[in-house]
Order: C-alpha cells, then structure tokens, then sequence
C-alpha cells in the first residue's frame, strides 16, 4: 500500500526540530533512517499528521570517544557505524550489525531511529542493555539521560516524552576483563528475529538481553544470575511472558531462544 | 491535498527538477513522473528487494525513501548502471547462467550484487547468499543468481 498523505517537513536545525515537535502536539513523527517508519506507514499501522526529517542535523551524526565512552550521534548510520575505527572497541555491535537487516536497510537505518521506535524485534534495543548503554533525550528544557533499563517500556513504547527527541547514545568502551556474544534465529538473513539474545559479561556478572521474544528487549535477572551454567540458565526463561504471532508460537520463540543462549555463550570473544 | 515539495536532484547523470506530493515514494517518483520503469515495485515494505536502486552509490529501497527526501542526491536505476556499462559483465554472466526467468527481481538484483563486487565481496557461496538474501528470487532459487556473481567475481580477480 502508499502511506496515507502527511505533510513533511525539513527543519535545518535541532532547535527548529524540536519547535516543530511541539507545534505539531504528538501528531508529528520524526523522520530518521525511515526503515522502519516507512513501512509502518505503508501498512498503514502508522499515520503521523507531519514528518520532521531530521536528515540535516548533521550535527546528530557521528561517532567519538571520551575516555571510556564512545558517543554515536542518534542520526548515525548503520553503515557509518560498520566503517568506524571505534567499532573496534564494540565488539557487541560489531557482532550484531551483519544482522540487523540488509546492506540497503543498514545504508539508511540510523541507532536513534531503531532505539525510539523501540521494535520488541529489533537488535539494537537489546544491546544498548546489554552493554549498559546510556541514551540522551533532548526536549524543549534541554537534555536528560535516560539508562537503557529505564528506557524501554513495552511495544514500541519508551521513556521518551512525545515533544523529545534521542539525540545521542552512550556506549562503555570494551575492557580487558569483558566478553560478548551474539546469537540469532530468523526465517531468512536478515529478517526479524525469531529470539535472539546478546551478552555482555564483565567477569563473572553477565547482563543478557533477549529480543524477539517479548514486549520488549528484556533481561531476566535469575537467568543471568545463573550462567554460566546454561541449563539452570534456560529454565528462568519461564519467568517472563513470552509471546507467539504468526510466525512462531510461544513455545517455539521459548525453545528458540533457548538455543540462541546456548550459541552465543558458545561463540564468545576471547 | 497533499503537501508539494520541491526537489532538484540527478537521475542517471541528469540534473532534474520536480514538484512532488509528500507522500509519493522515490520509486513511483522514477516510474510514473520519469518514466524510468526499470525499477520494479514489489511488496512496498522494504522486504523483497526489486525496489533496490543506488542513492549517492549506496544501496537503497526505493519504496522506503520519499521522492521528496532524495533532495540534492544523485540516484541511479537499472537504467543507469545498464546505459553506463557499469553491469555489462554481470548482465553477461546473468543471460550466460538463467541468473533471471520472469525477471521482476533483477534490477534489484544486479543493484545488490553490483555493489557487492564492487565493494570486494568474496566469492565464497555463503557470502554471496547471505548478501543478496535482501532479494527475493521466485523464480532461479537462487542457484544460478550465485553462479553469475560468483563468475564476475572470479573472472575479475583472475
């Protein structure tokens, strides 16, 4: 189908954006990668009365590292993020990106626009809690950070008030004493996943989020409690409400993701 | 009434300018005001590829980006890539290996795979598989579409 009619708007600065995002009360949906809002817009799941796109605030694009922290401007790029020489310091990232859809979705998609539309699915919601990630809202008082545990609250929704916008995420730089792992389940490369879980461990804490399998990227404290013994592990996947849709039933996403576990703690950085 | 949009941009090395509704699509911008129709449409949602067509060189769902966002860029379609030679030996190794039988996905296809080449993509079956998996074949399962990348691949490094 074709999006039904919207006006869309091209504001050349963040001020100017986030004027336009009062003005308009809700009704406007801010444009970034448009991977996934357009298709949302397609199906007709989504119609915005306005879209602000915020494709020249180039001053929302970009990566750099202070100290241990390593800054990605919201409108960064799947594809800027593959080419950066900071990627070397996310191996978590670098593990999930060839994933996360396909070369021609990742040359526009951006990290700001996949963490505010906060897709239950999507891989980057589950890394920025697994890797303690911390996400900065701007509105028109200014900016708050806001931690990736806070952040995500259930099906496309997330702590973010409808008058700001992420402007920039805040990733901790790998340490020696870290190790990360990466798995997915899908029907083909690429696609939504089935479950999929990435981890983070820190010695002998390990934080595991899982996506694809609830309402939201989650983390099952008992689980992560458990490893590195994967069969207790597993049994806390019963804690949470795990949903089935058309694709895959609860029971098999539950099995699946299961199996994802098993895989990623099998394929761990040295 | 839609909200109408000004845009300059180049098509295929052309300078173009165009008054666009919002809503319109990039890619029924190219077929139905340019009457560039070797861009297919499929699913309009970003999932099976025929769409996939080159904005400032990089691959992209022309179903996923508004005519009126591709202000001040250059796209080239199957049209461009043909006209210029830049697929000739992959249009080759396609006719020589059945790479195509209805031909709906190709242009989508030779955009992926083109890039793909160029950008030193390896050889290697699986690698191939899961860089065009962005496209969907209904046609070949992909056997022979693998078999005519992999032979420009290999051809240009011999």
């Amino acid at each position: 189908m074709k999006a039904p009619d919207f006006d869309y708007l091209r504001p050349a600065t963040l001020d100017a954006a986030l004027a336009m995002l009062a003005e308009h009360e809700g009704e406007a949906q801010p444009l970034a990668g448009g991977q996934s809002l357009m298709p949302m817009m397609n199906f007709r799941v989504a119609a915005p009365a306005a879209l602000i796109d915020l494709c020249d605030l180039t001053e929302l694009r970009g990566i750099t590292r202070t100290g241990d922290t390593i800054t990605l401007g919201a409108m960064t790029r799947y594809v800027e993020i593959e080419r950066d020489p900071h990627l070397a310091d996310m191996p978590l990232i670098a593990m999930a990106l060839p994933h996360i859809a396909h070369d021609a979705v990742r040359n526009r998609g951006t990290i700001g626009g996949s963490l505010a539309l906060a897709d239950a699915a999507a891989e980057m919601p589950a890394l920025m809690l697994a890797l303690d990630a911390t996400i900065t809202a701007t509105g028109p008082n200014g900016s708050r950070n806001i931690k990736a545990d806070d952040f995500f609250i259930g099906y496309y929704e997330t702590a973010l008030d409808p008058v700001e916008l992420i402007t920039a995420v805040h990733i901790p730089a790998a340490q020696p004493n870290q190790r990360f792992g990466f798995h997915e389940l899908t029907q083909r490369h690429g696609d939504y996943a089935l479950a999929g879980v990435a981890i983070a461990q820190t010695d002998d804490t390990y934080r595991a989020a899982f996506f694809g399998i609830a309402d939201k990227a989650t983390r099952i404290p008992a689980l992560e409690a458990a490893l590195p013994d994967l069969d207790a592990a597993i049994k806390h996947l019963d804690d949470i409400d795990i949903e089935g849709d058309l694709k895959a039933s609860a029971s098999t996403r539950r099995r699946l993701a299961g199996v994802a576990l098993k895989r990623a703690l099998k394929g761990m950085t040295a | 009434m839609s909200k109408q949009i000004d845009i300059t941009l180049t098509i295929n090395g052309e300078a173009i300018s165009a008054t666009v509704p919002a809503r319109l699509n990039l890619v029924d911008f190219l077929r139905h005001h340019q009457g560039l129709t070797g861009t297919h449409v499929g699913c309009e949602h970003g999932v099976c590829g025929a769409c996939t067509l080159l904005v400032d060189g990089a691959t992209t769902r022309g179903c996923l980006m508004l005519a009126a966002q591709a202000q001040g860029t250059e796209i080239t379609t199957v049209e461009g890539l043909a006209d210029s030679g830049r697929t000739a030996a992959l249009q080759e190794a396609f006719t020589r290996r059945n790479a195509l039988q209805c031909g709906f996905c190709t242009p989508g296809m030779l955009a992926s795979a083109q890039t793909y080449i160029e950008g030193g993509g390896s050889a290697d079956r699986q690698a191939i598989r899961d860089h065009i998996s962005g496209n969907y074949c209904r046609c070949t399962g992909y056997q022979s579409i693998v078999d005519a990348i992999a032979d420009v691949i290999e051809g240009r490094r011999a």
